[in-house]
């Protein structure tokens, strides 16, 4: 079973493809994840946590909340 | 420095009359404040124009939490550079809105040293609202708010923080501790709280009685209104005492009953309480006389919205009576099944209201397992719920 990390990182890439053409929600991660790994949602919501706290990802707010790569993009 | 003067006597109207203006107290903190000051200039422009001059939303938070921020920019930075930024902070409220002076004088501090100094105690979310914050700013006020004992609240998709009436702490009608229970969720729903992962908003407001003094059942996502399941307490005593004190309890009592459950013969009231639909009229007719029951617990309702302009959703009932226990894991082992059927059925930008609506509570309660009953209803003697199984209808 794959380790919080990697699905850290398979979401983080899954938002570095998307960046500029679809904003991503939270859930749309998770999901993403569960089917491709089999993962629980619980490892999904330390994958994202993770992301936000080492500064890889953050949170934005257009009308709803998505997870995007932060404005200086490098992080 | 002497601050830019705006002339605003649009403005200036709304000071007149007996009631506090925010415009006056926004030329308080003006006088100090440039923040304040260019948003009184702004805010006149807005009168004047009929236009809105701000941008809402955006990349802005503090590290680690997606949520407790709501980005502002205003359209015209050249026009009003100190408002070029100007976000609102939410700071989660303690249950019940009480404090000590210390602690709103260090709330004070806090924000007449890092924003604009203006608030709004409290926004309609129930929070503690800071008004006008650079984004440098931001990561300092939270520190400043984190060591005072304070935290952020919520915003986005998110649980919003949740809220209460005052409850038991000053009111004879609380049902149930509506403090500890916000608290025990406030503090339960952390994650959720500080980290967006729904579909939209989810708002908890607990009441303690059926006045519903936090107007839950017509905004809160989940309900908890307090009631109770046995009969009104009455003394007749006072009841005559009213009476005697001119109270016209046949026209104003009686006939504003919407059960029509009571009777009054000028000596005697009696209630019929199967049939009272504890709307609290008339213990708020005549408190020292009649009061609730002491078999007390909650109805927990669902699926009720606000929005401002259209689709306002009143809440239907979910579990008629809740005792509420701590460490009140059955209602948040049933909010985890709802909320996870959701965040996976639910689209984006859906209340859980509107999903009801469009996969029907039958189907609803038939997924989050909860069986159906005649006292689940939208309204008042109103039953919703008919179900035909297949094998029924052949």
């Amino acid at each position: 079973m794959p380790s919080v990390d990697e699905i850290a990182d398979g979401m983080y890439k899954m938002v570095q493809d998307a960046q500029g053409q679809k904003k991503l929600k939270p859930t749309g991660l998770q999901k993403a994840m569960m089917e491709m790994y089999g993962v629980d949602k619980k490892t999904c919501k330390l994958a994202i946590r993770a992301l936000v706290d080492n500064g890889r990802l953050v949170y934005s707010y257009f009308g709803g909340s998505f997870l995007e790569l932060p404005p200086d993009g490098d992080k | 420095m002497a601050l830019k003067e705006h002339k605003t006597p649009l403005l200036d109207e709304l000071e007149k009359g007996e009631w506090p203006s925010f415009v006056t107290e926004i030329k308080n903190c003006a006088s100090k404040n440039e923040m304040s000051n260019d948003l009184l200039g702004l805010l006149e422009k807005s009168y004047r124009e009929r236009i809105g001059f701000w941008k809402h939303g955006g990349i802005v938070g503090v590290m680690g939490y997606g949520g407790g921020v709501i980005g502002r920019y205003t359209q015209l930075p050249e026009e009003y550079p100190n408002i070029e930024h100007f976000h609102t902070m939410r700071v989660n409220q303690p249950s019940g809105w009480l404090y000590t002076s210390d602690a709103l004088r260090k709330l004070c501090d806090i924000w007449e040293k890092h924003g604009s100094g203006l608030t709004n105690m409290h926004g309609s979310t129930g929070d503690i609202v800071f008004l006008g914050c650079t984004t440098d700013d931001l990561e300092p006020t939270f520190a400043d708010l984190t060591e005072a004992g304070f935290d952020l609240g919520g915003s986005g998709s998110d649980v919003r923080t949740p809220s209460c009436c005052i409850g038991p702490a000053r009111c004879e009608w609380a049902c149930y501790d509506t403090l500890a229970v916000t608290y025990d969720f406030t503090m339960h729903y952390q994650d959720e709280l500080h980290r967006p992962a729904f579909p939209y908003k989810w708002k908890f407001k607990m009441s303690g009685c059926p006045n519903d003094c936090v107007a839950s059942v017509a905004r809160a996502d989940i309900s908890i209104i307090g009631t109770w399941q046995d009969d009104i307490r009455i003394d007749q005593d006072s009841v005559g005492e009213y009476s005697d004190n001119g109270l016209d309890i046949l026209r104003d009592v009686i006939m504003n009953c919407p059960g029509k459950c009571m009777e009054w013969d000028g000596k005697t009231l009696e209630i019929d309480n199967k049939t009272c639909r504890h709307c609290m009229h008339c213990i708020n007719a005549m408190p020292k006389a009649l009061r609730p029951g002491t078999d007390t617990g909650a109805v927990v309702l669902i699926g009720s919205k606000a929005p401002i302009v259209e689709g306002a959703i009143i809440s239907s009932v979910l579990v008629p009576f809740w005792k509420p226990e701590p460490p009140y894991d059955d209602l948040k082992d049933l909010m985890d099944e709802i909320i996870d059927l959701w965040c996976e059925e639910g689209k984006a930008r859906e209340r859980i209201g509107e999903f009801i609506q469009r996969v029907g509570m039958g189907n609803f309660l038939d997924a989050i397992g909860l069986e159906p009953e005649p006292a689940m209803v939208a309204y008042p003697r109103d039953n919703p719920y008919v179900f035909y199984e297949d094998a029924e209808e052949e």
